[in-house]
């Protein structure tokens, strides 16, 4: 571990605190982090039932009027190897990831591994599943995750 | 001839020599790329070549600048802020920014021969040994 990475760990622990106080206003989307996290953070977690290891991908949640749009890092991932479910208000997203090295591979300098990615969230009812659409691109996976018609703000005429 | 040394670079590398043995590298693998506010590479040698490999998503080739000069790769990666008005953030985990890597290099390389490519979000760096970095085979002259 080179100084550089040294730095990095030492802020991603700093953003670990910071994330545990902030973001965690009541929200229409959660992340469940208990099936992926480590305690120790945003590292990558083996899922019991399955092989391999599982990387927790970085994500934007942010809301719009009318949609809530969830960005994922997914780099590497193809995409006909990413799979989106929905499913009793949770929503799961996988990507699988094959090494893109030889497993005997040995490096001058390793600072992340390769592997498929797996996060879930919880989605509240106030989302209309049916018309969930993703696109990807470079890397980054776009869910549109609309609003349900009765959550929209709606203007009230006060009759006469 | 004079040898120029530079103090800074020499306590950088005996401070990562330092470091190295501090820390088991193992660790690193449980890592994903991109996540500690900079993007990751990793390194390997393939005999003729040097590979350098980065997970840069959402980030197009023309907002990434690389340059190498001897045993030296400079590589500069934006990402830009798309943060957007009256909008909730629910959750802000992927980093934002114009983040540069200095990588010292093993051994010097051709900088006229370097490849580059990127494929969904992962930058791919081919970058050949020079000439004067390669081994040599030298005959012992007999009298």
């Amino acid at each position: 571990m080179s100084l550089e990475e040294f730095d990095r760990v030492r802020q991603l622990i700093r953003n670990e605190k910071n994330d545990s106080k902030s973001e965690r206003q009541g929200v229409i989307i959660m992340t469940t982090e208990n099936t992926i996290n480590k305690p120790d953070g945003d590292v990558a977690a083996a899922e019991h039932t399955r092989s391999g290891r599982f990387y927790r991908p970085n994500v934007d949640i942010l809301e719009q009027a009318d949609e809530l749009l969830v960005l994922a890092d997914l780099p590497g991932a193809k995409r006909d190897q990413i799979d989106i479910k929905f499913e009793k208000g949770t929503l799961t997203l996988h990507a699988a990831v094959p090494g893109r090295q030889s497993q005997d591979q040995r490096y001058l300098q390793r600072e992340y591994g390769v592997g498929d990615y797996y996060r879930t969230f919880q989605v509240s009812e106030a989302i209309d599943a049916n018309r969930i659409t993703a696109e990807y691109a470079d890397g980054v996976l776009t869910l549109h995750l609309p609003k349900a018609p009765s959550i929209k703000p709606r203007k009230i005429n006060v009759g006469t | 001839m004079t040898v120029y040394v530079n103090p800074f670079r020499q306590l950088r590398r005996e401070m990562d020599r330092l470091l190295t043995g501090f820390f088991p590298t193992t660790f690193d693998e449980f890592l994903p790329g991109f996540v500690r506010g900079q993007p990751a590479v990793n390194i390997w040698d393939q005999g003729e070549e040097l590979m350098v490999e980065m997970e840069v998503p959402g980030v197009k080739s023309n907002q990434i600048d690389i340059s190498v000069t001897g045993d030296e790769l400079t590589v500069k990666v934006e990402r830009p802020d798309l943060t957007q008005e009256d909008v909730i953030y629910h959750r802000r985990e992927r980093p934002t920014g114009i983040f540069t890597r200095v990588l010292q290099l093993p051994c010097a390389v051709d900088a006229q021969r370097v490849q580059a490519d990127l494929h969904e979000g992962v930058l791919n760096l081919s970058l050949p040994k020079a000439e004067t970095a390669k081994p040599r085979k030298i005959n012992v002259a007999t009298a």
